[in-house]
């Protein structure tokens, strides 16, 4: 049940905070965090775009094609044409277009990225929030329910930081009252 | 219509379970004031009395939108109508206790009406009877910026403005939202 530490990175990969709740962990130089952020980032943005992507083959697509040639083929033996006549020529441009259209195996979730990373000694969780704001939490690998912590710590940081009028947006958080009340809360639970 | 009731769940369990609630006269008292103040300070420039609390939502919004996030745990909507429910039926229903009308889409599916039956904001408010504040004060502006940042921050660049308010003698209560784009991830410039 060990939270080892917690870095926040603003939408534009910039560090904004960093923290250990482990009393003497090895720290690293503020540039490298600084590194290890933009490069997170960077890393992050690039799981994004390698998702693999289906090509789309919506399910009007696929049945407007067949229906529709068959309904032109069908309208001179006297059937009544339900599509306008203009679809001969929409057909093609549908199928053209549906050919070079991709998109994620399921449509309207759009692709997260990196969540997480693990090694035998500690596992990296990545929570980044709709505003694009990325929490990265390093844990012990067998430490569960991390997305508890994580959703705690990010109500803390709406409270503490977003509430805070003197909080200038993407800036450094310096806030005393957030490394207060995530401590005592992180203490409570071990 | 499922979107609309899951949408009233949501905000209804919030409400209840994890909303701090505060004196409404509070609320009332302290933005009549703000509002009142501005249009002393701005010699009753009722234009720049808007503009002023349109940026003082957008800055509210801004910030507001990561509470809302971190408490209803909601994912991200899948088109504009979902949007506007969200925010009907959970935005304000959890910080103000009220949930407007969704109505009026323009058929893109891009504009909708927000129509507020009621507006804690406005409560015991009698605009002043100088002949121009009824026709060029949105006591109640403040709303449209809250909007505009909030959404800005999720990546959808909107427009809103009030088109008719009680206050005003008019019917009804009536924000018109629409949306611009959606922000698509940018690359900062100097990252070239």
């Amino acid at each position: 049940m060990t939270v080892f530490s917690l870095i926040i990175i603003n939408k534009a990969g910039g560090l904004i905070y960093q923290r250990e709740f482990q009393p003497g962990l090895r720290k690293l130089s503020t540039n490298d965090y600084l590194v290890l952020a933009g490069t997170f980032h960077g890393v992050h943005a690039i799981t994004r775009t390698i998702t693999p992507k289906l090509p789309l083959l919506t399910p009007t697509a696929t049945a407007s094609t067949p229906t529709s040639a068959s309904s032109n083929l069908a309208s001179p033996s006297g059937t009544s044409t339900p599509i306008p006549p203009t679809t001969t020529t929409t057909t093609t441009t549908t199928t053209s277009v549906a050919a070079t259209t991709y998109t994620y195996p399921i449509p309207g979730v759009p692709a997260t990225g990196l969540e997480s990373l693990e090694t035998d000694k500690f596992r990296l969780t990545c929570f980044q929030t709709l505003t694009g704001t990325k929490f990265l939490l390093f844990t012990d690998p067998h430490m569960a329910n991390i997305e508890v912590v994580m959703k705690k710590i990010y109500e803390f940081y709406a409270d503490f930081v977003m509430k805070n009028p003197f909080y200038q947006l993407e800036m450094p958080v310096r806030c005393e009252a957030f490394d207060r009340n995530m401590n005592g809360w992180l203490r409570g639970r071990t | 219509m499922s979107s609309t009731t899951k949408a009233s769940r949501i905000g209804e369990e919030l409400w209840k379970t994890r909303v701090d609630k505060v004196n409404a006269e509070l609320v009332t008292l302290t933005y009549g004031t703000i509002v009142a103040q501005l249009c002393q300070d701005y010699d009753g420039n009722y234009q720049e009395v808007n503009k002023q609390l349109e940026k003082m939502g957008y800055n509210i919004g801004m910030r507001l939108i990561e509470d809302f996030l971190a408490k209803s745990n909601v994912g991200r909507c899948a088109n504009f109508r979902e949007t506007a429910d969200m925010i009907s039926k959970v935005g304000f229903r959890i910080f103000l206790n009220i949930a407007p009308t969704v109505t009026n889409w323009t058929s893109d599916n891009n504009q909708f009406s927000l129509v507020f039956d009621e507006n804690p904001l406005a409560d015991f408010v009698e605009l002043p009877d100088d002949g121009r504040a009824q026709d060029e004060l949105w006591f109640s502006n403040i709303l449209c910026g809250v909007l505009r940042g909030a959404l800005e921050m999720v990546q959808m660049q909107i427009e809103a403005h009030f088109v008719s308010d009680v206050l005003r003698g008019d019917d009804t209560t009536e924000m018109r939202v629409s949306l611009v784009r959606y922000i698509e991830d940018e690359m900062p410039p100097e990252e070239e």
